[in-house]
């Protein structure tokens, strides 16, 4: 038939990959480039701090308390005689890692939750959300000092209890996002073709919330870093003398008036880290097409 | 002479620059004055600038569009001189807009009442005290019943043709004397359809407003314009007087267009129009319409095509006054049906509910609500088409949700062959899955926009025969032919196709099991006409290739015309009528399927749709008697009791109390009644 020889004479159209175009749309917002490069700097930085830090992090000396920056310690010395610089590099690796990997288990285990109670809906949705009501109405941070005071302060307990706590706000997030779409046709389609349950979450929804998931995933990070902190500064994220920014701002917030740097310094990384957080998320969300609210939960 | 001119368009060109810094333009030198009191339609296919066009004579400019040449004046003064204040006074007061989407243009939080106090308060000089009657006065204007219960009323409350008669009365309450509107009718019943354009047309007789009518279909043009301009990539192509238009085409395209639309008095399928119009700012020099055309020379490609005027009427092609006369190259297809007598699917007593009894329902034992369809008795064979017709509400796409066992029924038999299609889908084995397979209504949200189409014909590759990745690709590529795309498609986006080919991918996938059964849920009614009727062409001809059969879901009684073999008439969701296409057709009629044939347009400016009864929609189907008893201009006492009995005639069978000589005679009284009325 003509209909389509006519058509295949008109120029190819420009296959352009949807990430590239998101790319592109984020280098628009210089804030969001800004947030970017600082995010990058941050990882980075907790990679290679073991190898680029100055001094020994751990090392006290009693001849060298409360220092101001100088050209041998450029961040000052804390209460011990530790070298700032050396440790605020450090501080921020635990921190990362726990929290990336929170995130990570939050937003696999409350998305895979969101998308299948959104797509199966009836009594079993409305029972299981009451349920994620009433988890989202603990008060997170008491019952986590339980679990510590329980099990001890380790790594893996924090990330499973972070994650599980931070997987319950995506849950609702993500449930939204999915009603949007189980009504489409698309989805009907694969009902009567006769998809399993399974491969309509996987294949057919899972692919349209992933923007959704994405952004609600950089918020979350952003807060559980925040959480983290107010762990470590409550003394219960990470065990001296290993550092940790939310720990040395405890520790030294009594000494503010006469050695300012030793706030100062950890609680720069750790809001510079939390804002460019902030920033790429937000840019990413107006790049893909999405501007959510971002509610503390 | 300037006088007159309500609006003039002169020489003007819109566009937006691209990237890489080049002007693209979305209409080119586009030159229209209209008189005032004159109703003006604006036809063409998606894409060809028609609502860009309209918008533009509310000074109204898409984001990041320019003006890049000429002006609109209006009463003589630019436009797009006049301060953002005086055009948001005149926007919606001196120039009103009736939007396409009536239930999307409403607020729906609001109630109907503040949405016209409001109209008023920006757009009129009425006092405060006296809203409350100018609404009431509106509202009665465009014939809503009982307007002071209206204006308590929200939106959703309001069925989709009460919601586009509440639009027109809020751009009537700036009392304009230009009124666009955009697809006012678009998505409406027929019925519903005709009774707005009769409206439309009274209020222009009574108010003498001016009117920008834009359409995609041009039976409603026909209904309500003095003059038609047929746009095409950005460019008016022929302008000229109704009866000029559509009676003498002049542009090729004009022609095509006007040969694609199915006709009532027509058998058989339209010839289709080849290829899409062209994307925007791609044609910079020849005839825009060169590529499709069949009749382009050489230098229709190579210079721009002279504004031809005869008397009127206007038409931009080189080769106006070579083309043979219209008429000639008008050839209808006439696919020879391939049916069989083994009846492929057989539904007898079918009882579907929406409603589930809850537990202390099901305890007290209390009477469930009337059932959404009741009472179906159909059967299709084998590589037939049958076509289910009726209103939106009457029941067509929940037949369909229940043969494809996402609704199952809640008493009767759908039976494939021998096998029971009464379990829901998840039950049934994959075979039978396999063979029935549904097309549904619009393709932009029967296809996932996050695959690409080689992934969408993989699922149910996969499903059903398990193939592997290149396997899939293989047979993905050979179902992409079958339905006339080529394989460089596989890597496409939906997002990246235009819905004709959306659709075809569609059908590809349904077809990628090699089903039996084919349930095609309204599968033309998003497409432009000109598309519609390849893809009609194209499921006809893969019915002869495949012997597949067909469900067919239309409310456009010229398609269903077309494409049947059977016809089956629903009204809230109980069948009125079966029977042969031709049969249903030119036989008798049932009243319900007479009042669906009178509201048919056709692109004819002498063809007045007849109305009966009015366009009010029913919530539920009454309890007892005959289901169209309320809006029957015949209905006795006896229709609201007993359920009517099914009447033969050959194969024709009609359910109603009349006999078939009384209802015969019923549609002439009914006509003469209409008459003395007129």
């Amino acid at each position: 038939m003509t209909a389509i020889t006519a058509n295949t004479t008109l120029p190819e159209v420009q296959k352009q990959s949807r990430w590239k175009q998101v790319w592109k749309n984020m280098r628009r917002s210089p804030a969001g480039m800004i947030g970017l490069f600082v995010l990058c700097a941050h990882l980075i930085i907790a990679v290679l701090a073991p190898y680029i830090a100055p001094h020994d992090w751990t090392l006290q000396n009693g001849y060298i308390m409360l220092q101001a920056p100088s050209t041998e310690y450029w961040f000052g010395t804390d209460n011990m005689g530790r070298d700032l610089f050396s440790r605020t590099l450090m501080g921020g690796r635990e921190a990362i890692m726990v929290t990336l990997l929170g995130t990570l288990l939050a937003i696999v285990w409350g998305g895979l939750a969101g998308i299948t109670l959104g797509f199966v809906g009836g009594k079993v949705d409305e029972w299981l959300m009451r349920i994620v009501d009433a988890l989202l109405a603990i008060p997170w941070l008491l019952f986590l000092l339980l679990i510590i005071a329980l099990t001890g302060q380790q790594s893996w307990t924090l990330i499973l209890t972070l994650g599980f706590f931070y997987g319950i706000a995506v849950i609702r997030v993500v449930r939204g996002a999915t009603l949007e779409y189980v009504p489409r046709d698309f989805v009907v389609a694969a009902k009567t073709r006769g998809e399993s349950r399974l491969t309509i979450v996987v294949k057919e929804l899972l692919p349209n919330v992933l923007d959704a998931l994405l952004v609600e995933a950089a918020m979350r990070w952003a807060w559980m870093l925040l959480a983290f902190s107010s762990l470590s500064f409550l003394g219960f994220g990470v065990v001296p003398p290993t550092p940790d920014w939310g720990l040395m701002i405890a520790d030294t917030r009594g000494m503010i008036s006469i050695a300012p740097w030793a706030v100062m310094f950890p609680a720069l990384a750790l809001s510079t880290l939390i804002i460019s957080i902030n920033l790429t998320a937000d840019s990413f969300a107006k790049a893909i097409g999405l501007d959510r609210a971002k509610a503390p939960v | 002479m300037t006088s007159k001119m309500i609006l003039e368009v002169k020489d003007f060109s819109l566009g937006y620059t691209a990237a890489n810094n080049q002007l693209v333009s979305v209409l080119r030198n586009v030159s229209l004055q209209i008189k005032k009191g004159e109703a003006i339609g604006l036809v063409g296919e998606s894409g060809c600038g028609k609502s860009t066009l309209a918008l533009a004579m509310m000074a109204f400019l898409r984001s990041g569009s320019q003006v890049q040449s000429g002006e609109i004046r209006y009463h003589g003064d630019n436009l797009f001189e006049k301060s953002e204040k005086k055009l948001a006074k005149l926007r919606g007061g001196m120039i009103g807009l009736i939007p396409q989407n009536a239930g999307q243009s409403l607020t729906p939080t609001m109630k109907i009442r503040a949405q016209l106090f409001e109209a008023l308060q920006l757009h009129s000089d009425v006092p405060r005290n006296q809203w409350q009657q100018r609404a009431i006065e509106l509202l009665k204007q465009v014939r809503l019943p009982a307007p002071e219960a209206m204006l308590d009323r929200y939106p959703h409350q309001l069925s989709g043709g009460q919601q586009q008669r509440v639009a027109i009365a809020m751009a009537l309450a700036g009392s304009p004397d230009l009124l666009v509107l955009d697809e006012p009718t678009t998505g409406l019943d027929v019925t519903t359809q005709a009774h707005i354009l009769e409206l439309l047309g009274n209020l222009r007789a009574e108010l003498g407003m001016t009117m920008v009518f834009v359409s995609h279909d041009l039976g409603a043009v026909a209904r309500i314009s003095d003059r038609i301009a047929v746009m095409y990539a950005g460019e008016i192509i022929e302008l000229g007087s109704c009866a000029d238009v559509l009676r003498t085409p002049a542009h090729p395209y004009t022609r095509g267009l006007l040969g694609s639309i199915p006709r009532l008095d027509q058998t058989g399928l339209p010839p289709s129009l080849p290829g899409y119009p062209p994307k925007v700012g791609s044609v910079k020099q020849g005839c825009a319409f060169a590529p499709r055309c069949k009749h382009a020379k050489e230098h229709c490609v190579s210079a721009n095509a002279p504004v031809i005027a005869r008397d009127s009427h206007q038409v931009r092609c080189h080769l106006a006054d070579e083309l043979p006369d219209t008429g000639s190259n008008v050839t209808v297809l006439k696919p020879v049906p391939r049916t069989t007598d083994e009846a492929l699917l057989d539904i007898q007593k079918l009882q579907i509910s929406y409603h589930k009894p809850g537990l202390w329902e099901q305890l007290r034992g209390t009477e469930p609500p009337v059932a959404t369809v009741d009472d179906i008795d159909l059967l299709l064979k084998r590589g037939e088409t049958l076509a289910l017709v009726g209103e939106s509400g009457s029941g067509k796409s929940t037949i369909m949700r229940s043969i494809s066992g996402i609704q199952p029924p809640r008493q009767g038999k759908i039976k494939l062959l021998n096998e029971s299609l009464n379990e829901p889908v998840e039950k049934r084995d994959s075979q039978l899955k396999r063979r029935v397979q549904m097309i549904f209504q619009n393709p932009d949200a029967s296809l996932n926009p996050r695959h690409t189409v080689a992934e969408i014909l993989q699922q149910p590759l996969k499903l059903y025969y398990g193939l592997d990745v290149q396997a899939c690709r293989q047979r993905a590529a050979e179902l992409l032919n079958l339905v006339r795309l080529a394989p460089h498609y596989l890597d496409r986006m939906p997002g990246q196709l235009s819905g004709g080919e959306k659709q075809r991918v569609a059908i590809a996938r349904c077809f990628a099991g090699d089903p039996e059964l084919i349930l095609c849920d309204e599968v033309t009614s998003a497409l432009d006409v000109s598309v519609q009727a390849a893809v009609l062409k194209l499921l006809k001809e893969l019915q002869q290739d495949k012997g597949v059969t067909y469900l067919f879901i239309a409310h456009d009684l010229a398609v269903v015309k077309a494409i049947a073999d059977q016809v089956a008439v629903l009204y809230q969701g109980r069948l009125c009528q079966v029977g042969p296409v031709d049969e249903v057709f030119n036989g008798y009629h049932h009243p319900y399927t007479q009042a669906l044939l009178n509201a048919v347009l056709e692109p004819d400016p002498d063809h007045v749709p007849q109305l009966s009864g009015d366009d009010a929609s029913e919530q539920h189907p009454p309890a007892q008697g005959c289901a169209y008893q309320r809006r029957c201009p015949m209905a006795t006492r006896m229709c609201a009791e007993w359920t009517p009995p099914w009447q033969e005639d050959g194969h024709n069978h009609i359910r109603c109390h009349y006999t078939l000589r009384e209802l015969e005679r019923g549609d002439e009284e009914a006509q003469l009644i209409r008459f003395a009325n007129a």
